[in-house]
């Protein structure tokens, strides 16, 4: 384990690491989130997923999200982990640990991370199905291009 | 020298990661205009643009040396 609290990775990442990793004598509380890989959405199975970050920029974008969480829940201590290459299924893509004083803040913190990662920070995921696959296409997963066909628009 | 970093569909599309674009300077608008006209690239209206690691604005200046990163929506978590 590196102590890099924001960081792209492409080895499974270990929910005890990221907890050492926010830890301290001043916290009360600290959640985590593990984003999972998930098997079927509406219906069609995932057989893996392929995640591609733009690494030195993503891990900066996740710096200003754990900066944004500081003024907007002070002392609140963040980090942040996503992992790239191909997942399996069950598999954590992404895990974000936050502790605080008390637990409201830790909760509130770890929600706003993980949508502003859907928002800013530059990954992307490419699902393969069992006939193709496609990398998906809106971070808040409402659009979706297949591969060589034209763009759909909401 | 401008280097443009593609990802995703557009890596694909393209068949390369990086494109080297011989300029000076330019915006991030002509940038644009010029991927368009060069390379079939079916995300590039909704993609945002990177500057050496910066989200950047249509009419941000663009120089050689810079890294630009096409940044198509992005789905991560």
């Amino acid at each position: 384990m590196t102590d890099k609290l924001f960081e792209i990775v492409e080895e499974p990442i270990l929910l005890e690491d990221m907890i050492k990793k926010v830890k301290r004598r001043e916290a009360g509380a600290i959640t985590t989130f593990i984003g999972t890989v998930r098997e079927f959405t509406k219906g069609k199975r995932t057989v893996f997923l392929q995640y591609q970050a733009y690494k030195p920029m993503a891990e900066k974008m996740l710096a200003q999200i754990g900066k944004e969480i500081e003024e907007k829940w002070q002392d609140t201590c963040v980090a942040i982990t996503h992992r790239v290459g191909r997942l399996e299924i069950t598999e954590a893509a992404v895990v974000i640990a936050v502790s605080s004083p008390h637990r409201k803040a830790a909760y509130e913190a770890n929600e706003y991370a993980i949508e502003r990662i859907k928002q800013i920070v530059p990954i992307w995921k490419k699902e393969k199905w069992e006939d193709g696959d496609e990398w998906i296409g809106d971070q808040l997963e409402r659009i979706e291009y297949p591969t060589g066909q034209p763009n759909i628009k909401e | 020298m401008i280097n443009i970093l593609l990802f995703a569909q557009m890596q694909e599309e393209v068949g390369k990661e990086k494109i080297a674009v011989e300029m000076e300077k330019t915006t991030v608008k002509e940038l644009k205009e010029y991927l368009q006209m060069h390379y079939k690239l079916t995300q590039l209206n909704e993609s945002m643009v990177a500057v050496n690691e910066a989200y950047a604005l249509e009419n941000d200046e663009v120089k050689t040396g810079d890294t630009v990163a096409i940044i198509p929506p992005v789905s991560g978590g």
